[in-house]
């Protein structure tokens, strides 16, 4: 696939290792999660997470479930996220990909809600439920409308990691450990033989996420990868302060960015 | 009926995180073999007829029958079962096939608590670490089967996110699964979640339906006219219905919880109130609002208090082969009551859903029709909720 999009995503893994922040939209309202994004644009980020909220996120931890519940609660919807990304696209121009669970994109009609991603400036979409086996219901209709289906790669991906890496677009998102989202202490997934595999059977970009949450953890996991995910060390900060939560969450992309420096 | 990919028509597949495909992988692979291993189905005979008691029996309802003046009512007590309901039969199969597999550890999910304590009961008996997660609502309504549980030797685990009940005790050990597989064994207690559990669950299952048409070829010299089970997930609806599927002229009747009414949001039918989605590892039927966001479901039962329902059933409606009915908490507890007073029978709260439909349709039928309704558990569980639904506060 050569157009935009993939232009687009691949360019953001060319200003050194890229930085990749999660956001819940609508967490604690769409208004404040517009600013947070125009915030982790200026201070470093290269391409975004924006989660669509979904009720039962199976493969999150405490901290996204619950930014997901607060924003449900709120009332943000599919169609109000949509219309949130439209605006945003007035003025941001980094990669912007979707983060959100199966049932969302297909209850709301696969077609209807890959074609919205086009027309809207949605570069790709993660679906954490999707595995490799499944994933041709919604890969067609992406093809069709240049939104990439991002794979993932698990610790436990073993075998698989050739097939998945060898259809993967876009990027690939390599799961740093077991379990759910969330900080960990310790990393203990030799990723750089996962890493390996996937160069040996692509050459799309490769970002880690899942348990990175400081500057030191982001570093050492960029050594083997093109860029790092962080979801819930981000989603915490915005738990704890709110509406004025930009502020510190600017701060804290500078210096996960500055923590890749010179890889 | 399953294609390759685990697909009952649409429904069905593996929407689960890369994390766990491996793990499913490895089931699938075990259980083929072990399905057709001669020693496998020895051993879990023989757990099935010495230690659960199996066959169970099928018994003539002769003062129901009598009281509802139609078709001749046989009950599929599969209360009488070890544990005292008809989880027994898959946990026995899953926990040997688990063993076989290298692992060490069970977790489960439970509702009313009786796939809890069935899955407590085969890891006592199987030198098997236990992990069972319950909906902390249903931790209060069910508290004696908590007790059980922790008797028995297992960890119960209240799950506090979401609506607290048992969609969000799937979730959490979905999420337990994930992070801790090697060991593991996730003994999924219906016929739901990712293949290969839909399939594996019903052929566990099974022997329901092949001792009700051994047991009542044996009585009566023919089939039953209509077969009743109630349907959360639908384990134990599948287990009664799947040796009849085949069979065009017994109905297929599978009872869903109403709740307060399917016209209110206070509702757990899936079939009836529901539509096609994604959640829990498979594509079926599932309550939802029009953003895809899973309903907050409600039923008097803890048990079939779920938002979806097994991807099996969802085809088995769509081909039109079986039925599938609402049954709303006053129905059940009256039937309750009923099965109690005129049988001396107490059905688990679940089953009443079955019995209340029948108790509707038995009437219209011809006396020399039989209808066989499969009692999944026994009462007991639910004294203590059922005396505060009426007004009564008793304690346990």
């Amino acid at each position: 696939m050569s157009n935009k999009t993939t232009d687009r995503i691949r360019e953001a893994f060319t200003k050194g290792k890229a930085f990749i922040p999660f956001l819940t939209c609508g967490d604690p309202d769409l208004d404040t999660t517009g600013k947070l994004v125009r915030a982790a644009a200026e201070n470093g980020a290269d391409l975004i997470e924006l989660g669509i909220p979904f009720s039962d996120p199976t493969a999150e931890g405490p901290v996204i479930q619950g930014a997901n519940l607060r924003a449900l609660r709120g009332g943000v919807t599919t169609d109000k996220i949509f219309d949130f990304v439209r605006e945003l696209r007035k003025d941001i121009t980094i990669p912007l990909v979707f983060m959100t669970y199966a049932n969302v994109v297909f209850s709301y009609g696969a077609e209807s809600f890959i074609r919205t991603c086009k027309e809207i400036g949605i570069d790709g979409i993660i679906l954490p439920d999707l595995p490799f086996e499944e994933k041709m219901e919604f890969a067609s209709l992406c093809k069709q409308n240049h939104v990439v289906l991002i794979s993932m790669i698990a610790p436990t991906s073993d075998q698989r990691i050739a097939m998945i890496a060898k259809e993967a677009e876009g990027f690939l998102y390599i799961v740093s450990s077991l379990g759910v989202t969330g900080t960990r202490s310790e990393i203990t997934t030799d990723i750089d033989s996962i890493v390996k595999v996937v160069r040996e059977n692509t050459d799309i970009p490769c970002a880690i996420g899942f348990g990175i949450s400081t500057p030191k953890q982001a570093r050492k996991m960029a050594q083997s990868a093109d860029g790092v995910i962080v979801g819930s060390a981000i989603v915490r900060i915005i738990g704890e302060y709110g509406k004025s939560a930009v502020s510190q969450v600017s701060g804290y992309v500078k210096t996960m960015k500055d923590g890749m420096k010179g890889l | 009926m399953s294609n390759e990919k685990g697909r009952f028509g649409v429904y069905g597949g593996q929407y689960i995180p890369e994390t766990l495909m491996n793990a499913v992988i490895e089931l699938e692979k075990a259980y083929q073999f072990y399905k057709n291993d001669s020693d496998f189905n020895r051993e879990l005979t023989e757990l099935l007829n010495e230690y659960a008691g199996r066959p169970s029996r099928l018994y003539y309802a002769k003062k129901l029958t009598k009281a509802l003046g139609g078709a001749k009512i046989y009950l599929k007590r599969e209360d009488l079962n070890h544990t005292g309901s008809h989880k027994i039969n898959n946990v026995l199969g899953q926990a040997l096939l688990a063993k076989k597999m290298g692992k060490t550890r069970l977790i489960a999910e439970t509702g009313a608590g009786q796939h809890g304590v069935a899955t407590a009961t085969a890891a006592a008996l199987l030198d098997m670490e236990c992990v069972v997660f319950m909906g902390e609502e249903d931790t209060k309504r069910q508290a004696l089967n908590v007790y059980r549980m922790r008797l028995l030797g297992a960890e119960v685990i209240p799950v506090t996110s979401g609506t607290a009940t048992l969609k969000d005790a799937v979730s959490e050990a979905m999420r337990e699964w994930t992070s801790r597989i090697a060991d593991t064994h996730y003994c999924l207690g219906s016929v739901m979640g990712p293949h290969p559990f839909p399939t594996i669950v019903r052929d566990f299952q099974s022997v329901i339906s092949r001792e009700i048409k051994e047991q009542l070829l044996q009585k009566e010299g023919k089939l039953p006219d209509a077969v009743i089970a109630c349907v959360g997930g639908g384990s134990n609806a599948i287990g009664s219905f799947y040796h009849f599927i085949e069979e065009e002229g017994v109905r297929l009747i599978g009872c869903e919880a109403a709740g307060r009414g399917i016209d209110t949001f206070e509702t757990a039918a899936a079939i009836n109130t529901g539509r096609l989605g994604i959640f829990h590892g498979m594509k079926s039927y599932f309550c939802q609002d029009k953003y895809g966001q899973i309903a907050p479901v409600y039923s008097i039962s803890a048990g079939l208090d779920y938002p979806g329902i097994g991807p099996e059933h969802a085809n088995l409606h769509d081909t039109g082969r079986a039925e599938y009915v609402p049954v709303t908490d006053e129905e059940a507890v009256e039937a309750f009551e009923f099965l109690s007073k005129t049988e001396g029978i107490i059905p688990a709260i679940e089953s009443a859903h079955a019995v209340a439909y029948a108790m509707k349709l038995a009437p219209e039928m011809e006396k020399d029709k039989i209808i066989v309704i499969t009692i999944s558990g026994r009462g007991d569980k639910d004294c203590a909720a059922i005396a505060r639904y009426r007004g009564e506060d008793i304690y346990e």
